[in-house]
Order: structure tokens, then C-alpha cells, then sequence
């Protein structure tokens, strides 16, 4: 299987990528209970975005500070999709008018309003999910990078987005949810997803769905597309006289890094139960930008150990030291910043990789030369 | 055996120290029936695997200590642990001694979700004490219904729920308005109300509730005015104005947070001075914590509805308050939430010891008809909605920051999480 992607994987990737697979789908499995699997599962749904993030950021050299906007969005469809699913008429008969949302109802609402109505559907939602982010990722691209706007005014400019999201959100509580964000999700197609089985199927589904944008990820970065955008990123003007529409490939890479994002969004409802503001503002965009520095913002795989590790140190930290925590993960920024530069990517590609590369051309020079010719 | 004489000693010196005005809450209803683990052997009383040993049994605390609500919750964090170290005093529950393990919801939903399942799927604590906002509630209420947890939950809220797994030991809506609204018709002959608060469920159910009320109840009364404002908001001066210009009777606000502060610094800067009454300031959302944060000078003679005051004159506030300040330090004020947060071990402690079991189950089945006598709100009793049967107060705010009780319900008042005719 792995062999067909080689034109676009390096050994050094593919023992990456293996490596990975067997942490996601084996280390980690049988390591953990259920409970502790399904909080990976969810740090891994902050890696989506954190790939999308590398992409945007890493490679085209766009620093996005509103990626938990798409995140959002994805969770967002993906709950209402649950939310409807979960208030039959006989689940919210106490309310004035059964059959709506609890929050609606609360919030004085007598019929459901008709943006809601398609998500009745599980193909729409699930289409929703990539398309809604895409959309908005495409608006603003086409707004920002038409117009060159670039660098710390695009990340300031994110960030308004995601105030003002959340704003939305929050404002609008007959239709969102409020603050409280849409809670209480049970069912998607009448399978219960609390159930501890359930968590270990999605936790499985979150982990293929990973590995298909990572492979994603990797098919642009390695395409003649990752390759402009590493130029954009260096020397955006010599590529915009060698007659390239540069906007256009920023918009392009933007609205994928929503895409993820959006997927991640939808995960995270999906393993965690709810959906709320909390997730979609400055804060969580922030920490997502954060999770992407920590792995190195250069290499994919290094967004996937940064959102594992730091989540992992943020569950961690927060239950030995409930008071002090915040101090300590701050500790660790610093740390990691001062120390290693470029993330654990970087600790990696100088320490890690190069005594692997001895190991395989000491012992296994006949055997990389057997089967990746091209090389 | 060292063990039981020991923990006699423990109850004599308990009620002493009652006596000499030191340690707590008391217990005329408790200390005298002291429990002692062997009448009680584990495999009896725990039949579903909770964190309960010979010696000890633990519960959660799960509040805020970081982030914007840190401040906020801070208070019922230190009521929960006062109580369970004045209940370990007395002996424990079922001889058995609390053992607690706090986890931090970080002023984040999902944390606490993530936190509540912490708690119940790997410590197996045999109850949480936390939560206050709304949305942490709700965050947490479908991990607690699916693996059979019980929560204390200690905020004054909208109502609109009833979980078999929460007891609420807060006022729900209707509890904390209407005994107020009656209030200020009937004392203050107010007429016309200007309604106010922050944009969320709590502050819009509230008003819906006030509004009905006002509207069906009180006799030529009406709203003039009803207006929200985002969390956090800081700028009132043109909702001021309109007020300015309306000249209602009464301004019933319920702005929370950060907000709070500028509200009543500017509704002050704009020359309402609160002790003239005109309009009168009611408030459902300015506790003694609160007024910390908006000092005193600027909303003294403004009123607050709630079901309990740092200054209320009885023997268990006295006991309470005194143990509270050595606990926690003389600077504490103590609010309406923290007291409700205080009431959460206790409630427990009676409610297991009436069902002789910590299994949760038998928990809830023995929670309905639980009475304190010894709360320091006074007497309160579970009723079978999971609410508490309260009085509602009426305290007028003063410089130092303190409430001044001015008007106490006669009788408890019955909760009514789902007030028919207010929906």
C-alpha cells in the first residue's frame, strides 16, 4: 500500500507516517482505557487544524489567527445535524413547543427556523461540514489576498473573525445556543455515540479521517503547489513576476486548512458530545496556532505530536495542580521556544533523523535501494 | 478500636467548640448519632464500585480556579472544602472520613466535561460539589446522566431543568423573583420596571419570568423597557439615558461579571443616586462577591434579591461566618452561591446517611424530604424536584459592602423549576 505513494514520500516520511499509525492505532489503544483514549481522540482533533495550519502558515507563509472559526463551523454542522436528531417530539415533550431544540425553546422560539430545516439531513450536514468552511475561508481569502493583505493585518484581521463569530454566536442564542452551545447530543442515526464502544469506533474514525488529510497534506505539499507556496512564502513578489497568480494559490491552501479544520470540528463533536463558543474564539485559535508551533510548524507530523503533547500536558498538569497548572504550561511554551526553535519537528529532523538514516543505510542500503528505485 | 474512641473524643470536642462559638455549623440534628464504619462494611454500602474504603470515602470538587470565572467560584470551592473538613470533624459520613479531588473546569465547557468524566469513570468519586455557570452545567449534565453521577450544583439559575443527577441547591428562577417583584409593588408602590441584563439564558429566562409576573400579577404595573447587553459589555451610558428619559420606577437588573462594575460606577457617574430610591435599583445578580468588585460606595442603597446575606442575624450564620473567616481569612465576604455551595456536603452527608448507602441510586431515592437545620440561610428542605425550598430576601446594599436584610418571605418558598403560566 505505502509503496504507491512514494512519488511523493520520502523514506524519512513514510517511516514518519508509519510511526504515527502505529502510535494512533495501536500504541495508544492498548495503553489506554476508554476514557483516556477518547480525550486522545479529541487532542487529535485539534491536530486537523494544526495541519491546516502548517500548510497556511508553515508553508504559504499566511499565519492565520481565526482557524478555530473553521473549527467551529465543522462542529457547529455536525451538532445541529445531532441536535436535531436528539429532539424528537417524545424527547422534548415538556417543552412549550415539542420537537425543537431545548435551546429554542428557552429562548422563546415557536418553529424551527428554516436554515435549520437541511440539516435534518446527514449527507447535507456532512457536506456542511467541509462546505461551510470552505465558503467562508473562500470569502475572506478572495477579500484579503486580492487585495494583498498579508502577514500580521491577515492575522489581526482573522482574529476580528473569530470575535466576531463568537459574538454571533453568542447573540443569537435562539438559534446557536448561547454561551451553553449546543449540548446533550446523543444519537447520529439512531447509534448512540456515549456508549464506550461508540467512543472507540470514533476514535478509530477520527484516526483514519487524520491520515486521509495528512496524506492530503502531504500530496500538496509535495506537488508543484507546495512548491509555490514555500516560494510565496520566501519571495512572494519573484513569484508574482514569473506570472503566477499568487492570491489565487493563497486562497487555495486557506480555504484546505479550513476544510481540515472544519473535518476536525465535526470529530470533535462527535467524540466530545457538544459544541460550544468556547471553541470557535481568539483564545482556542490562539492555542491552535500554538499546538502547530510546539510540533514545528514545518512538518505535519510534528502538528500531530504538538497537539497531542500539549493537550496531553495541559490534562495532565491541570489534575496534579488544579491552581497552578496555567504556570506550568507556560513554562513549557517558553521552554520550547528558547530550546527548540522549530518544535519537536525540529528536535527531531536534526536529532532523531539523522541517527535513523545511519541505522537504515548501515543495515538496510540493499533493501532501500531494491525498492524505491527513484531514489 | 484506638480508631472509635478516638473519634468520640473528636464529637465532644466538636460540640464544644459549637458551644464556644468556634467550628460550625452544628448539629443538634447530627453530632449526637455518631456513625462508626464498622456498623456500615463497605461491600454494603458501595455496591456499584464507587471510591468508598473502610476509612474513607471520596467525592469531586469541580469549579473554576483559573480563568475569568476563577473569582467567581473561588468562593464555593473554599465553602465545599470548610464543610467537608467540618463534617471529617464530626466523624465523616458513615464513619467514614472525605477524602476530595478537585479538578479545575478552567472557565472552559468542554474542561468540565472532560473533567466530570474524570471524575466519575476513573476516580469513581461517589459525588461532585461544582459547577456555576449554566453552560458548565449543561456541559457536564449528559456525562453525570450517562454513568449515574450526582451533582451539587450551587448557582441561582433559570430553572428549566430537573436532572435526576444534580441537586440544585441554588434558587431557581421564580424563587429568587417574584417574592421580590411583590416586594417592591407593594412596599415601594412601584409601577413601571425597566428590565436589563446580560445576553444569556439565565438573565432572558429571568426577565420572561419577571416580565409575566409584572404583567399578570402586579396590579397597573408594566415594563417600559427591556434591554440585553453582551457579556463582558462595559458601556451602559446610552441604555442610562433611556432610562433617564422613561423614568420607571424600578431598574431590575440583571447584568453579571465584569459588567456589573461598570454598570453601576457609570449609572452612579450619571447622577442615579441609588439611596434616593428614584428609581429604585433591583438586582438579581449582585452578591457581597460582587460588590467586592464594584465597591460599595457605588451601589449602596441599590437592592438585591437572594435567598442569603453575609449579615443575616441567626446562630448558624454566626457559627458559619466566624469558621468561614478563620478558614479562609478575615477579608472573605461571604454570597448568596457560596452559602448554597456550603449546603452541598451537608446535604449529602444527610442524604446518605438517611439511605444508609453511598450508592447513588439509594442516594436519590433517600434526597427528596432531606431537611438542615442547620444551613445558615436557616431551615431548608429538598423537595422532590431536586430544588431547595428557600426564603427569599430582600437586602439593601450598604457602604461597607455588606447587605442589610430588609424583607424576609414569611414561609419557604416552593421551587417550580417549569412555572406554569410564566413559560
Amino acid at each position: 500500500m505505502k509503496r504507491s505513494f512514494s512519488s511523493f514520500m520520502t523514506r524519512q516520511d513514510m517511516v514518519g507516517f508509519a510511526i504515527l499509525a502505529v502510535v494512533i492505532f495501536v500504541l495508544l489503544p492498548i495503553s489506554l482505557d476508554t476514557f483516556r483514549l477518547n480525550l486522545f481522540g479529541k487532542y487529535l482533533t485539534y491536530a486537523f487544524v494544526a495541519i491546516g495550519l502548517v500548510l497556511c502558515w508553515g508553508a504559504g507563509g499566511i499565519l492565520s489567527l481565526g482557524q478555530g472559526v473553521f473549527f467551529g463551523l465543522g462542529g457547529y454542522c455536525m451538532a445541529m445535524f445531532l441536535k436535531l436528531e436528539a429532539s424528537t417530539p417524545e424527547n422534548t415533550s415538556i417543552q412549550s413547543t415539542p420537537g425543537i431544540p431545548d435551546f429554542m425553546d428557552w429562548n422563546q422560539l415557536t418553529a424551527l427556523p428554516a436554515w435549520w430545516e437541511p440539516f435534518h439531513s446527514l449527507a447535507f450536514a456532512l457536506f456542511a461540514v467541509v462546505a461551510v468552511p470552505v465558503f467562508f475561508a473562500f470569502i475572506i481569502g478572495v477579500a484579503m489576498f486580492r487585495r494583498r493583505v498579508g502577514g500580521v493585518y491577515f492575522a489581526i484581521i482573522t482574529q476580528a473573525f473569530a470575535a466576531i463569530l463568537t459574538i454571533l454566536i453568542i447573540g443569537q442564542q435562539g438559534y446557536t445556543g448561547g454561551v451553553n452551545g449546543i449540548t446533550d447530543l446523543r444519537t447520529l442515526k439512531g447509534w448512540d455515540i456515549r456508549t464506550d464502544e461508540a467512543k472507540e469506533i470514533l476514535y478509530y474514525v477520527n484516526g483514519v479521517m487524520l491520515f486521509v488529510v495528512l496524506f492530503a497534506a502531504q500530496f500538496i505539499r509535495k506537488s508543484k503547489l507546495g512548491r509555490l507556496l514555500i516560494a510565496m512564502r520566501d519571495q512572494e513578489d519573484r513569484v508574482r513576476f514569473s506570472g503566477y497568480d499568487v492570491a489565487a494559490f493563497k486562497i487555495f491552501v486557506f480555504c484546505a486548512g479550513a476544510a481540515f479544520a472544519g473535518i476536525g470540528g465535526a470529530m470533535f463533536t462527535l467524540q466530545v458530545g457538544f459544541m460550544s463558543p468556547t471553541l470557535v474564539g481568539i483564545v482556542p485559535s490562539i492555542e491552535m496556532v500554538i499546538f502547530c508551533a510546539v510540533g514545528g510548524r514545518i512538518s505535519i507530523l510534528g502538528a500531530v505530536y504538538g497537539a497531542l503533547l500539549v493537550n496531553w500536558a495541559k490534562t495532565t498538569f491541570s489534575e496534579s495542580f488544579p491552581e497552578l497548572w496555567l504556570l506550568g504550561l507556560g513554562a513549557l511554551f517558553i521552554a520550547v521556544v528558547m530550546v527548540f526553535p522549530n518544535g519537536l519537528a525540529g528536535v527531531y529532523s536534526e536529532h532523531v533523523a539523522p541517527r535513523i538514516n545511519r541505522l537504515f543505510n548501515k543495515s538496510a542500503a540493499d533493501m532501500a535501494g531494491a525498492k524505491t528505485p527513484a531514489e | 478500636m484506638s480508631d472509635k474512641s478516638k473519634s468520640i473524643t473528636n464529637t465532644q470536642v466538636s460540640r464544644r467548640a459549637v458551644l464556644a462559638g468556634g467550628a460550625a455549623l452544628t448539629a443538634s440534628l447530627f453530632a449526637p448519632k455518631h456513625l462508626r464504619a464498622a456498623d456500615f462494611p463497605t461491600e454494603a454500602v458501595n455496591t456499584t464500585g464507587l471510591a468508598v474504603t473502610d476509612d474513607t470515602v471520596t467525592i469531586g470538587i469541580l469549579h473554576s480556579v483559573t480563568g475569568t470565572m476563577a473569582i467567581s467560584e473561588t468562593g464555593s470551592v473554599q465553602a465545599e472544602k470548610l464543610a467537608i473538613e467540618q463534617i471529617n470533624a464530626q466523624g465523616g459520613i458513615l464513619g467514614r472520613k472525605i477524602e476530595y479531588i478537585q479538578e479545575d473546569g478552567a472557565s472552559d465547557w468542554p474542561t468540565f466535561a472532560e473533567k466530570a468524566k474524570k471524575l466519575l469513570v476513573n476516580d469513581k468519586v461517589a459525588s461532585v460539589m461544582g459547577c456555576w455557570t449554566s453552560a458548565s452545567r449543561k456541559a457536564v449534565l449528559p456525562v453525570f446522566e450517562q454513568y449515574n453521577g450526582f451533582l451539587y450544583y450551587p448557582t441561582f439559575y433559570e430553572g428549566l431543568e430537573e436532572s435526576p443527577n444534580v441537586i440544585y441547591t441554588g434558587q431557581e428562577a421564580t424563587q429568587q423573583i417574584i417574592a421580590g417583584l411583590d416586594w417592591v409593588a407593594k412596599e415601594k408602590g412601584a409601577k413601571s420596571f425597566y428590565l436589563l441584563g446580560s445576553d444569556y439564558i439565565w438573565p432572558r429566562t429571568s426577565n420572561k419570568i419577571a416580565r409575566k409576573h409584572i404583567e399578570n400579577f402586579l396590579d397597573g404595573a408594566k415594563v417600559v423597557g427591556e434591554e440585553y447587553y453582551p457579556l463582558g459589555h462595559t458601556q451602559f451610558n446610552s441604555v442610562i439615558n433611556k432610562i433617564r428619559l422613561k423614568k420607571p420606577d424600578v431598574i431590575y437588573a440583571i447584568v453579571v461579571g465584569g459588567s456589573n462594575v461598570a454598570f453601576y460606577k457609570q449609572l452612579k457617574a450619571a447622577g442615579i443616586d441609588m439611596t434616593k430610591e428614584s428609581p429604585i435599583v433591583l438586582t438579581i445578580s449582585v452578591t457581597e462577591d460582587e460588590i467586592r468588585g464594584i465597591g460599595g460606595e457605588n451601589i449602596e442603597g441599590a437592592y438585591a434579591c437572594m435567598k442569603y446575606f453575609q449579615s443575616l442575624e441567626n446562630e448558624n450564620n454566626a457559627a458559619f461566618v466566624s469558621a468561614f473567616k478563620e478558614m479562609w481569612g478575615d477579608d472573605m465576604v461571604i454570597g448568596d452561591v457560596t452559602q448554597a455551595a456550603y449546603l452541598g456536603p451537608w446535604l449529602w452527608k444527610a442524604a446518605v446517611e438517611k439511605a444508609g448507602s453511598f450508592d447513588v441510586d439509594k442516594v436519590r431515592a433517600a434526597t427528596p424530604g432531606i431537611e438542615l437545620t442547620s444551613a445558615p440561610e436557616g431551615y431548608v428542605k429538598v423537595h422532590e424536584n431536586h430544588h431547595l425550598w428557600s426564603k427569599t430576601r430582600v437586602g439593601k446594599a450598604k457602604l461597607d459592602g455588606q447587605y442589610e436584610v430588609v424583607f424576609e418571605t414569611a414561609d419557604l418558598v416552593e421551587p417550580d423549576p417549569f412555572p406554569e403560566g410564566y413559560q
